[in-house]
């Protein structure tokens, strides 16, 4: 839609020039297409400390529909911004807007803004209302890019707000604890909108969903942040691909949503007592293919989870690469990699129902005699030592010790504490590319 | 005391053993490296081999090698020579020897599969630290043993029992004890108790590196001070020092009060 306006402008300028240079010929059908120009297209206002317009506030009061602010370099100390038009908030060279920690910032309840390249600092902070630094109400097709946000409370509140964008914005927190902390993008009960190549760091929850269905985050990178890097509660149908998540307090946790695909992520260095890659909690049919788990205390932690595949992941070197904690049915677990993780899963109960077929494990000692790539051994995933740890916690300072491996061969022959059902019937030879 | 060091280190090498020692070291590592190509994951396997087998050659070695040089000992005696020095040069000379055949045995084939390149540097240092640290406190052990003894066979007994104890009773022992008492706040109890075996204590320093990730999964604020700061490996590294310094200080106590 803005980029139709500014096609037509440059196509109009060029007509222009094309008459000025015919020698004014047709300067009468000219001047008419001038009048016509001004009256259909968009004016932009220009807001700088110098200018007509001085504060951003001011500027959108004289704004007609489709009008484009634009807001010079400078300090704006203003908040409470309220955006009720369809207009375009564009900022050239990063323009500060500066909350004084006064409360919210800017509010859009129109359809179709678009925020673009600001520079928002000092959010207020409040205990009874959440204050963002920008927040969409009730509205459509907006497009927030190219924002920075510092010292912040909330980031970008997306509130019951569909078929919108944020897209390339960085968001850098300086959170503390939980309790006074704000999320870097919330969406709440928003449909359609999608979340792609952003930073945030340094807030509570990276990116935050609630009641929102059919949202595409792509390409993010969330680090840093006190709780998750990525949550969602009570929303379905939602993709995130490519996203970077490293050192959260864990990674991404899906919760009571169904239908999640999640693909090609990373999880990376998610380290401490409740740390995790995923933690999935009352999730239903999702689908979590080609993912990478680095370092992570916990892989994938996941309770009262259903029908969940599992394809092609890499396990790197984590505590545990999955860890099973109970009412969890027909899960698959194939072709996956687990290289050199401590425990490559963990179980908390005698019943299984899950399948684990064709996965690499790097600790696989079986051998392949007919050499089809497949071990001809089954390999048993679950050692009882993870079993003894999942009792007695301290035991974690035996890992690796002579006694240890000598009690989980004994284990490995003859399974008495661990699912005797519980094996890959295939483990792989190589590593799935 | 540098001149029985040097005569017991020229005899090792002269008698073969040490060449041994390092040529399985040597092949060791390269079987691991060309079946692995992997630095990473052969450091993890060599853990496993430095933590079993590096003590109990250690010991083994030791009280052979004081039982085998008893004879030139006595007559080292009758010579007017401090009796500390003649001891602690025997047992520099095996120890080094030891060492040396390690360090090199390992090290050689790791660096010509591009340790330098690889992030592993750190891990393999340490696991060769460690290796070094081991055979120090094991040699020093069996000598304490030995010079406790004068029966061979008694000696050799409580040897083997020594590394045994040390490599797989003790674990045992150990997750009994806390399996039996999971009511209690375990978390000062655990890590005490790695700190009085050293096969234990030189794990614990791999396990930093390598495990972290896993052994930052306990709640614990001891454990998190311990493994999630620099506490650990400092601590480690003391306790390892004490674990040396002290059998060759007994070494040295007793072969002065020793009546021979």
């Amino acid at each position: 839609m803005y980029e139709n306006i500014a096609l037509g402008k440059s196509k109009f300028q060029y007509q222009i020039f094309y008459f000025s240079i015919m020698h004014y010929t047709q300067s009468l059908l000219a001047a008419i297409y001038f009048i016509i120009g001004t009256s259909l297209y968009a004016n932009t206002i220009p807001i700088c400390s110098s200018c007509k317009v001085t504060s951003i506030k001011k500027g959108i009061e004289i704004a007609k529909d489709f009008d484009t602010l634009l807001i010079k370099k400078g300090v704006y100390k203003e908040f409470n911004i309220l955006i009720d038009k369809p207009l375009t908030l564009l900022g050239e060279n990063f323009p500060v807007i500066d909350g004084e920690d006064q409360g919210e910032i800017i509010r859009i309840v129109s359809d179709n803004v678009t925020v673009d390249g600001l520079f928002i600092i000092n959010v207020g902070t409040s205990y009874t209302s959440d204050y963002a630094a920008i927040r969409v109400v009730r509205s459509e097709h907006f497009l927030i890019q190219n924002v920075v946000l510092e010292k912040l409370f909330f980031g970008i509140y997306l509130e019951k707000s569909n078929n919108g964008k944020v897209y390339h914005n960085k968001i850098i927190g300086d959170a503390k604890d939980e309790y006074n902390s704000g999320n870097g993008i919330q969406l709440w009960y928003s449909k359609n909108v999608e979340v792609d190549r952003n930073i945030v760091q340094g807030t509570r929850d990276g990116i935050y969903l609630e009641f929102s269905d059919h949202i595409t985050i792509n390409n993010n990178i969330s680090t840093k942040n006190l709780r998750y890097g990525l949550h969602f509660m009570f929303s379905n149908d939602d993709v995130y691909t490519n996203n970077t998540f490293e050192n959260n307090g864990a990674g991404v946790a899906v919760m009571f949503s169904k239908r999640i695909l999640m693909k090609n992520n990373t999880f990376k260095k998610n380290w401490g007592t409740t740390s995790f890659g995923i933690l999935l909690k009352e999730i239903n049919d999702a689908e979590i293919i080609g993912n990478t788990f680095e370092e992570n205390t916990i892989g994938i932690n996941v309770e009262g989870s259903n029908r969940i595949k599992y394809n092609n992941n890499n396990f790197i070197r984590n505590g545990w690469a999955v860890k099973i904690l109970g009412a969890c049915y027909e899960n698959t677990f194939s072709n996956n990699n687990f290289l050199h993780n401590s425990f490559d899963l963990s179980y908390n109960s005698k019943l299984n129902d899950n399948v684990f077929d064709s996965n690499y494990w790097s600790d696989y000692a079986g051998y392949d005699l007919d050499k089809n790539g497949i071990g001809d051994i089954p390999y048993r995933p679950v050692k009882l030592f993870s079993y003894i740890v999942n009792k007695t916690p301290e035991t974690i300072v035996l890992l690796r010790s002579l006694f240890m491996d000598i009690i989980d061969f004994s284990e490995k022959v003859s399974p008495v504490f661990t699912p005797d059902n519980l094996l890959d019937a295939n483990p792989l030879m190589k590593q799935v590319k | 005391m540098l001149k029985i060091l040097k005569y017991s280190f020229y005899d090792l090498i002269r008698s073969r053993w040490s060449y041994v020692y390092f040529l399985f070291y040597l092949i060791l590592g390269f079987v691991l490296l060309f079946l692995n190509n992997d630095v990473s994951k052969a450091v993890i396997t060599l853990m496993n081999i430095i933590i079993v087998l590096v003590p109990l050659i250690g010991t083994i070695f030791g009280i052979m090698y004081y039982y085998n040089s008893k004879e030139f000992t006595e007559l080292l005696l009758a010579q007017p020579i401090k009796r500390s020095s003649i001891f602690l040069g025997q047992y520099l000379g095996v120890a080094g020897s030891l060492t040396m055949s390690l360090v090199l045995g390992l090290g050689i084939p790791f660096v010509l599969y591009g340790l330098f390149k690889s992030d592993a540097i750190f891990d393999f240092s340490l696991l060769l630290v460690t290796g070094a640290f081991l055979t120090m406190i094991f040699t020093a052990l069996s000598f304490n043993i030995a010079i406790s003894n004068e029966n061979k066979i008694k000696g050799f007994g409580y040897a083997v029992l020594l590394w045994l104890f040390m490599a797989v009773i003790y674990d045992g022992l150990f997750l009994m004890s806390l399996i039996i008492f999971k009511e209690y706040p375990l978390d000062t109890f655990s890590l005490a108790a790695t700190m009085f075996n050293p096969i234990d204590l030189s794990r614990t320093l791999i396990l930093l590196k390598l495990d972290i990730s896993a052994l930052l999964g306990y709640t614990g604020a001891v454990f998190k001070q311990f493994f999630g700061t620099d506490q650990g490996l400092i601590i480690s590294l003391l306790m390892l020092i004490l674990w040396t310094v002290f059998p060759i200080w007994r070494l040295s106590y007793k072969s002065k009060r020793q009546d021979f």
